[in-house]
């Protein structure tokens, strides 16, 4: 009882920061329902993926072996942490709230016959969880029954695991997966090319939102302080909806949820769906020419301007500050 | 090609959600109830497949109270051709709404179950992966373009990163994302035709689904309120503070 399976999510050879915060995440829940954490890599050859995962303090890591797992398919990877969960008699399984996690989980626990909290940002003493709800307008208490239960976390909700003094030790299994899980293919993936940081690992996010006016401000106002910045860029549902930039850059309750040191928006008016995206941000603040614009109401520091002359100051600003 | 799709019953997103002062949920005083947005999206896609295709059928289909009949009849003013509504007034857990759901789809037997990505009000983003699981069908999540050839359906899906594109064979799951389309309203010919179009009331109790929910909510609580700072007067003012007094650049 109390055993924690984390699903570790890799992306290219690597596991990404939201890999970390979901072990850090599993130790502090089974630590709490007196149980052991152990973290799960799935590939078709997870040797070299699991000796890494092995450094980041968990009991155990299990490396569930298939050729089927070779690319990411739900039914597939569902299939394998199903029968994996039965046999170790673990009490949650627990993955980051990305969209590998959010697509993975349900259907897992589905399979599982199991309830899920999804994203959760807190873990109390007595084993219950803590959610939010309404575009984080409410922040529920939730209590699950059963033998197994699955859960997500928010990535910006928890710390990523640091590396122990000693590896865990390694367990290699080769996955149950049915022929059924065929009829779903893989056919390609279109990475978005960038230079910049992932918008949830950002420890700045410059967004930019409808004051921008066109997709073409966002490259020749917005990214010159994105970059000056070292920063990530992200945008509101608004700006996304009118076609501006891409939708992997939505901050907001049905896009990404940040929380980086400093979150800077422009021409973002604020709603209540983009501040439930990131209202959690240690500092905020806010360039927008309405001074009743909501978002003022959460910033830190508000500046009424207008951007378009605004942004090319402080691209200078920012630029005169590195050089002093 | 025979489309369901589920819709939910949520407060309008521009609605101000309140929680009550005693926990129990939130205030739905002078809350205006729309179709969930990804939903709509979802009705809009289920009609364009059938518009393309030049045949086929959309049926809605909705698990919750007596009230939710007046999402269905805005669903069947945009366009669709029947509704389902799995009448039942218990608060019931995502695994509960999947089951009933599985239950309509083998009974319906559609080729495609189309649905929105999450809820905006509970935001789980559960129920479609947990009906593909049901089902034993393909899930495509978070779609932004969805193609038929014959029985085979290509799915782009929004995905971190990037866009990832997957195939399979129908029938099977899909749920949307934002810029899959962008729906339609409902024209005046078309709520005067929805009056009359079939709404089934079905008693979840007829279903003989274990309705007992796994997941409870104990209580809401309000956010921390997170307190509005001050205005800067200039952009070299607001670079200073972020350094000086900030100390984040």
């Amino acid at each position: 009882m109390g055993d924690v399976l984390v699903f570790a999510e890799h992306q290219q050879g690597k596991f990404p920061k939201s890999s970390l915060t979901a072990i850090l995440a599993g130790q502090e829940l089974a630590q709490k329902r007196g149980g052991k954490a152990v973290a799960v890599v799935a590939s078709d050859n997870p040797d070299s993926l699991a000796s890494e995962l092995a450094k980041y303090g968990c009991a155990k890591v299990v490396a569930l072996a298939h050729p089927a797992l070779k690319n990411y398919l739900a039914d597939a990877h569902a299939q394998a942490l199903a029968a994996l969960v039965k046999s170790s008699g673990a009490e949650y399984v627990l993955a980051t709230a990305t969209a590998m996690g959010k697509d993975l989980m349900p259907r897992l626990a589905a399979r599982l016959g199991a309830p899920m909290a999804s994203e959760i940002v807190a873990i109390n003493e007595d084993g219950t969880l803590i959610r939010p709800m309404y575009a984080g307008n409410a922040l529920a208490t939730i209590e699950m029954d059963g033998p197994v239960k699955v859960v997500t976390v928010r990535a910006t909700a928890f710390d990523a695991a640091k590396p122990a003094d000693s590896p865990a030790p390694v367990e290699k299994v080769n996955a149950e997966i049915d022929g059924a899980s065929a009829r779903m293919q893989f056919v390609a993936f279109n990475q978005t090319k960038s230079d910049r940081p992932q918008l949830i690992e950002a420890r700045i996010v410059v967004s930019g939102g409808r004051g921008l006016k066109s997709g073409d401000n966002f490259k020749t106002v917005l990214e010159p302080l994105v970059d000056e910045m070292g920063a990530a860029m992200g945008a509101s549902r608004a700006a996304v909806d009118a076609g501006f930039v891409p939708n992997d850059l939505q901050v907001g309750q049905t896009g990404k949820v940040v929380a980086p040191e400093l979150y800077v928006a422009v021409g973002i008016s604020g709603a209540i769906q983009h501040l439930a995206g990131m209202k959690d941000s240690k500092v905020i603040a806010a360039i927008n020419k309405d001074e009743e614009a909501p978002i003022f109401s959460v910033a830190d520091y508000g500046l009424v301007a207008d951007l378009f002359k605004a942004v090319p100051e402080m691209v200078q600003e920012v630029k005169k500050l590195k050089q002093s | 090609m025979k489309i369901l799709v589920p819709v939910k019953r949520v407060p309008d997103p521009a609605t101000t959600i309140r929680v009550l002062p005693d926990g129990s949920g939130i205030a739905t005083d002078n809350v205006k109830w729309v179709i969930n947005p990804f939903d709509e999206i979802a009705i809009e896609e289920a009609l364009r497949i059938k518009e393309k295709q030049g045949s086929g059928e959309v049926v809605l289909a909705a698990v919750g109270q007596q009230s939710w009949q007046e999402q269905l009849r805005t669903g069947l003013a945009m366009g669709a051709d029947r509704a389902l509504l799995v009448r039942t007034d218990a608060a019931l857990d995502t695994l509960a709404i999947a089951r009933l759901l599985a239950k309509l789809a083998e009974d319906q037997k559609p080729d495609i179950i189309i649905l929105g990505k999450q809820a905006i009000d509970d935001d789980s983003n559960q129920v479609g992966q947990m009906l593909a699981e049901m089902l034993g069908w393909p899930q495509a999540t978070f779609a932004s373009k969805v193609e038929f050839q014959d029985r085979k359906c290509t799915v782009v899906r929004e995905v971190d990163g990037g866009l990832e594109t997957i195939g399979f064979d129908l029938p099977a799951i899909v749920t949307t994302d934002l810029r899959l389309n962008e729906p339609r309203y409902a024209s005046l010919p078309g709520i005067m035709k929805a009056r009359k179009k079939e709404l089934k009331e079905i008693p979840a109790e007829s279903l003989g689904v274990d309705l007992t929910p796994k997941l409870k909510i104990k209580k809401l609580d309000p956010p921390p309120k997170r307190q509005a700072g001050r205005k800067v007067a200039s952009v070299e003012e607001l670079v200073q503070v972020l350094h000086n007094e900030a100390k984040v650049i």
